[in-house]
């Protein structure tokens, strides 16, 4: 795990969530520093709903503390915490304009008439969305629906917003543009955001981290390149991004996986390596390197545009996928090699 | 005309129904508030005498408007008990939501009459109010203006018509998302100002809905004047139940009848129109 330098806006101490019987998060430590864009990623079921809501404070959790500036947030509810939520189903108002709606938490909070009509217009133009100020929610699309929850909840200023799923319910195109658009209006406002997806493409794009939780804990919390590069578990390896996973046996510093071997510098006995396709190169036979050579046959060759992706099998039948620059000559066997510094060692997952 | 129902019978039994049922009485009841009665019968001559005797004879405009206050107070009371027990049951009734829905309801199956006998029983001089009033010493003498009063009558169709209030507001409320409750919480309003800017505006048309059933059902009663009113209690209804029964003044009693159709016609115009205005789903 990496510490942010500053002092973190939000730490979330050993939290844990019950509901009944079922654990839904044990043991969750995580630090948000000012200004961050962090990713909870995490297939469905994983727990990172449960944890947003107990950042916004809808749920309390079981155990554990959450603190923010030096205060515990945990016992503020919901509408004391300096935390918005832009929610998965936008939940605009739908008996308010959308100005109405953008003006919501400002009149609440008592902020003057004058200073409100002009955040909102400001709110307005930064999502691009003023010309549908008198609109009623029900008038625009979802597209738009999406911008205005967003400005509704920055509008505030608040210290944190959570974002969950917000942009699941767009098509891919329009899924891609607001990706980018976030990202560039986070960097703009310099508020953290604490982002909720299932989409690890998504993470990778949008995060300055990501934080990965696997059934209620997690496994890895790290920047993109990071995580991709140096993944901490099998299961971390497999989703994001694809991999090859070597179930090897070390032996005095030299790992054996089918014909391959290379060295490692780990103690002996059963260890498994991630190898990403694309560090699985066609062999040069440089000299001076210490690359690890192998044969295989091509069993399927895809073609992906910029890249091929190719399925393996070594002569003792070792199956391995392999990416290669787009327009490679199909052949039925090929000679490879690989550095042994990107067979990253990996833990295995406890069943 | 006749040739017209039978085509439409033939078409759309439905659409005869409601010819047969509502669109033919309607129109007689029509025809009969422009004729006259004469030495005990009634004469087919057109003129405008009924709605003239409605608008001279203090009677009349005293009764519809007493009508008119008594359902206003049954809405009142009605929402003001129903709107607090369907927000209840919508919102905080948790697991036992549909026990309560149950409990709401099962008063509907007991039929009108017993309800407003058992005010009878209740309000009554040696009823059991007097009795226990009388028991813990608060009263010395039965109060005498329990029953056959405006009062009695108000309370008996609260009583009646509340289910009528809750079921469309609750309804209404089961529709609001919950997700608006916890935005609203994450804008900073605490719950009361949550209930105040999401929930009342939200609910607002099956409370308009609710309303007009409570005003209008009580406002053509007829057997809560009867039976608990009085003298003082009666009610417009009970007026074209005499006017068609024991006065033999048909064409008078129509007269009356097609305003207060009018009255409730319009009513229910502008309620649906507020409803419609009011609701976004």
């Amino acid at each position: 795990m990496t510490n942010p330098p500053t002092p973190p806006l939000l730490s979330i101490r050993n939290a844990a969530k019950r509901f009944g019987k079922t654990e839904v998060l044990r043991d969750v430590s995580l630090d948000i520093a000012q200004g961050e864009f962090l990713t909870i990623l995490g297939e469905s079921g994983s727990g990172k709903t449960t944890l947003l809501r107990i950042i916004a404070g809808f749920e309390q959790a079981s155990s554990g503390e959450l603190w923010m500036a030096g205060e515990r947030l945990d016992p503020l509810p919901p509408y004391r915490r300096p935390v918005n939520t832009v929610f998965q189903q936008y939940a605009l108002f739908p008996h308010l304009t959308v100005e109405a709606n953008i003006r919501y938490g400002l009149n609440i909070a008592g902020v003057g008439r004058a200073e409100a009509a002009s955040r909102v217009q400001q709110a307005l133009e930064m999502v691009k969305m003023t010309v549908h100020a008198k609109k009623k929610p029900s008038q625009i699309s979802g597209g738009q629906q999406q911008r205005i929850a967003l400005a509704r909840a920055l509008v505030n200023r608040p210290k944190l917003l959570l974002l969950d799923e917000p942009l699941s319910a767009l098509d891919a195109n329009l899924r891609r543009q607001m990706q980018l658009e976030l990202k560039s209006l986070q960097r703009e406002v310099g508020i953290a955001f604490v982002f909720i997806t299932h989409d690890q493409e998504e993470a990778m794009v949008m995060s300055d981290r990501i934080a990965l939780l696997k059934g209620g804990h997690l496994e890895q919390v790290a920047t993109p390149r990071e995580i991709y590069a140096r993944p901490a578990t099998t299961y971390v390896a497999q989703f994001i991004g694809h991999t090859n996973l070597l179930r090897a046996t070390v032996e005095r510093g030299i790992a054996r996986c089918g014909p391959l071997t290379w060295p490692v510098q780990l103690a002996d006995g059963p260890a498994t390596f991630s190898l990403r396709p694309e560090n699985i190169r066609l062999a040069n036979f440089a000299p001076g390197d210490h690359a690890v050579r192998f044969r295989a046959r091509v069993k399927t060759q895809a073609f992906h545009g910029a890249t091929e992706i190719l399925q393996l099998e070594t002569t003792d039948g070792l199956a391995l996928a392999v990416r290669l620059a787009g327009g490679t000559t199909p052949q039925s066997e090929l000679e490879l090699q690989f550095s042994p510094a990107d067979a990253i060692p990996v833990r295995e997952e406890a069943a | 005309m006749f040739s017209r129902a039978y085509r439409a019978a033939v078409t759309v039994p439905p659409l005869a129904w409601v010819v047969a049922f509502l669109l033919v009485p309607y129109l007689l009841l029509f025809a009969y508030s422009f004729w006259a009665v004469e030495q005990g019968n009634i004469v087919h001559s057109w003129n405008l005498h009924n709605y003239a005797d409605l608008l001279a004879k203090d009677v009349y405009r005293a009764t519809l408007f007493r009508s008119m206050w008594i359902a206003a107070r049954v809405t009142l009371f009605a929402l003001l008990l129903g709107y607090p027990l369907a927000y209840f049951l919508s919102f905080y009734a948790g697991k036992r939501k549909d026990l309560f829905y149950q409990l709401v309801i099962i008063p509907l199956w007991v039929s009108y009459l017993v309800r407003a006998y058992a005010w009878k029983t209740i309000l009554g001089t040696d009823g059991v109010l007097n009795t226990m009033l009388q028991y813990v010493h608060l009263t010395q003498h039965p109060v005498e203006s329990l029953l056959y009063s405006p009062f009695a009558v108000v309370l008996t169709l609260t009583h009646i018509y509340t289910p009528f209030v809750i079921l469309p507001i609750y309804a209404s409320m089961e529709h609001i998302p919950r997700n608006l409750v916890e935005a609203s919480q994450d804008l900073g309003a605490s719950p009361t100002q949550t209930f105040w800017r999401v929930i009342f505006p939200l609910s607002a048309p099956g409370m308009i809905a609710g309303a007009t059933f409570a005003f209008v059902l009580s406002l053509g009663d007829f057997l809560a004047p009867l039976l608990l009113g009085g003298p003082s209690g009666i009610m417009i209804s009970n007026i074209v139940v005499s006017l068609f029964g024991a006065a033999y003044n048909w064409p008078l009693g129509a007269a009356v009848s097609l305003c207060m159709l009018v009255l409730v016609v319009s009513l229910l115009f502008v309620a649906e129109r507020l409803e419609k205005k009011w609701s976004y789903t």
